[in-house]
């Protein structure tokens, strides 16, 4: 089973088991629901932003543990960002499913991901919460819930 | 019948995955195939391919032959009254389709009443959903017991004399519950309502016959019963596709046409406009053939079996929930195992070779009904045995070691 570490790195499971930032807000800028209709994953994903800064993430949701905790880690690596560096942090999660070499530095428990690439079923998981971030930024200010489906 | 034996005639499952020889337990999904499904396939297209019903040349006439050959197999496989009564099709989701479009848009009107239950996938589901809404009648279900089953007194207490459609998959494809159809068609018919039946999980694992279910529609799909993807039939009694109306037009349907109106061929053909799946149902009748040489009855009893032997090990499991009766259930087991999520259960059976499914399995409404959002199942057939049941245990065991449950 030890091509199985390479997906379930211990930092994985600890997100998955102590979700960061799971939980609703009062004070919210957007909500966004979003769902991969082929798994039945779904997250809630509330942003507070600010001046075009994210003030505040949080979600709510269900789902295997590479799709909790991938929203644990960003969530937690947005929050304090400018919308842009949210933004670009997304594209560089999008680079390391595709395998390519990406560091996340300060945010090095996302690193921990980089496994997923190699099981291709499994990159929708780690990337719900990443896409509901990027429809979040889009729509932000559009109202509070935002209902979306994954294609 | 000798499942390890039968294990040999299915060219895929000699193979290694992740280092380990496969385990396939995905067959509610799609089933694999036996060489001489494969072979007749290869050889239609190697020596009788050509478009049917017009052909005025010899290979014109060898596929007409084998297409509606074919369409000969499945009657007698349903013991339909005549081939007439087998319309080809993509498969079960096609078939209900055709009748919830075809046949219920037409016949129905406000305040009449359709009846199915909240386990029916969502092929079963969504198309009467639309009916309904297109015709103002009430979509009803029957409701559950608390295993899933249904009780007979339930369904008479649903069905009233409003009810103009009842239909109802004979095998549930996530609890593995065998429907009392034949009761619940004669329930049906007391109170002027027609049956149809979603048969894509009995199709491959008993002996149906549409003539003793007295039901008046039932859809299957082909690739679940050994069969090619894309090819499956419903059969309908011969009145009531007399008054169906096709839903698609063009091709082979048409029997003349004028710049603003058009008549249509007697059936089945008025269903199966333009080229049909000509090798899928020569595969199709190639499957009948080796499903039929192993005895249904057989495949029936190793099925039951099976998910008997696996719901008692499975049990062994600390920690695990099994959904479902526990008594009469055709060969699937669904599970879950503590806290771990069904996806986790399936990648890491998938590293020790194990492919099962997980997820929603197209039920969303009876996810919700059971609680959970997905659970992870395993589907068994006629090449799957003991050893097979006994992998699937040992991984799951190691599954919960390495989650630390």
């Amino acid at each position: 089973m030890s091509q199985l570490d390479d997906l379930y790195r211990r930092v994985i499971m600890d997100h998955y088991k102590n979700p960061r930032n799971r939980g609703t807000m009062d004070d919210e800028s957007v909500t966004v629901n979003l769902n991969n209709p082929t798994c039945g994953d779904r997250i809630s994903l509330q942003l507070h932003i600010e001046d075009g800064v994210v003030k505040n993430a949080r979600f709510t949701g269900e789902g295997c543990s590479i799709s909790m905790s991938s929203a644990s880690m960003m969530t937690d690596a947005v929050k304090g960002k400018s919308t842009d560096e949210a933004l670009a942090l997304a594209g560089k999660f999008s680079s390391l499913m595709k395998g390519e070499q990406v560091e996340f530095d300060e945010y090095e428990d996302i690193d921990a991901l980089s496994g997923v690439g190699k099981f291709p079923a499994r990159i929708k998981c780690a990337t719900l919460a990443w896409n509901a971030l990027r429809k979040g930024v889009e729509h932000e200010g559009q109202g509070k819930v935002e209902e979306n489906v994954e294609q | 019948m000798d499942a390890r034996a039968l294990r040999s005639e299915f060219p895929i499952l000699d193979q290694e995955i992740n280092g380990h020889p496969l385990v396939y337990l995905d067959n509610a999904a799609t089933s694999q195939k036996p060489r001489s499904v494969i072979d007749a396939v290869k050889r239609y297209y190697e020596f009788d391919n050509s478009n049917v019903h017009r052909g005025v040349h010899t290979l014109g006439s060898r596929a007409t032959d084998a297409y509606e050959g074919a369409r000969e197999k499945v009657a007698r496989f349903l013991n339909a009254a005549s081939a007439r009564e087998i319309i080809f099709n993509r498969g079960t989701t096609t078939g209900l389709n055709m009748v919830a479009g075809g046949y219920a848009r037409q016949q129905l009107r406000e305040g009449d009443e359709i009846v199915i239950t909240q386990s029916e996938h969502h092929s079963n589901l969504i198309p009467w959903q639309q009916a309904a809404k297109a015709t103002g009648a009430t979509l009803k279900f029957i409701p559950l017991q608390e295993d899933g089953s249904l009780k007979l007194s339930d369904v008479e207490a649903t069905i009233t004399e409003r009810t103009k459609i009842v239909s109802i998959a004979y095998v549930s494809n996530v609890m593995g519950t065998v429907h009392p159809v034949k009761e619940i068609a004669a329930i049906a018919h007391k109170n002027g309502a027609i049956m149809v039946v979603d048969g894509a999980q009995s199709s491959p694992h008993m002996k149906v016959d549409v003539r003793d279910l007295d039901v008046d529609f039932y859809a299957f799909s082909g690739h679940k019963m050994c069969g090619p993807t894309g090819i499956g039939a419903l059969y309908g009694k011969t009145a009531l596709l007399e008054k169906m109306e096709p839903i698609e037009f063009g091709g082979e349907m048409i029997d003349f046409v004028e710049l603003y109106d058009s008549s249509w061929k007697e059936i089945p053909w008025k269903f199966e406009g333009g080229t049909p799946i000509i090798a899928g149902a020569v595969g199709l009748g190639a499957a009948i053939d080796f499903l039929e040489s192993v005895g249904l009855d057989e495949i029936d009893r190793h099925g039951r079996e099976l998910s008997r032997y696996a719901y008692g090990r499975l049990s062994e499991i600390e920690d695990i929930s099994i959904y479902g009766p526990s008594g009469n259930r055709s060969g699937l087991v669904t599970f879950n195992l503590g806290d771990v999520h069904p996806h986790d259960v399936a990648t890491v059976l998938d590293t020790e070779g194990i492919a099962i499914r997980a997820g929603h399995h197209c039920c969303q409404p009876l996810m919700r009904w059971l609680k959970v959002s997905a659970t992870a199942r395993a589907s068994f057939y006629l090449y799957n045995t003991e050893e097979d049941v006994d992998r699937l245990v040992d991984a799951l065991v190691k599954t919960k070691e390495f989650f630390q449950l």
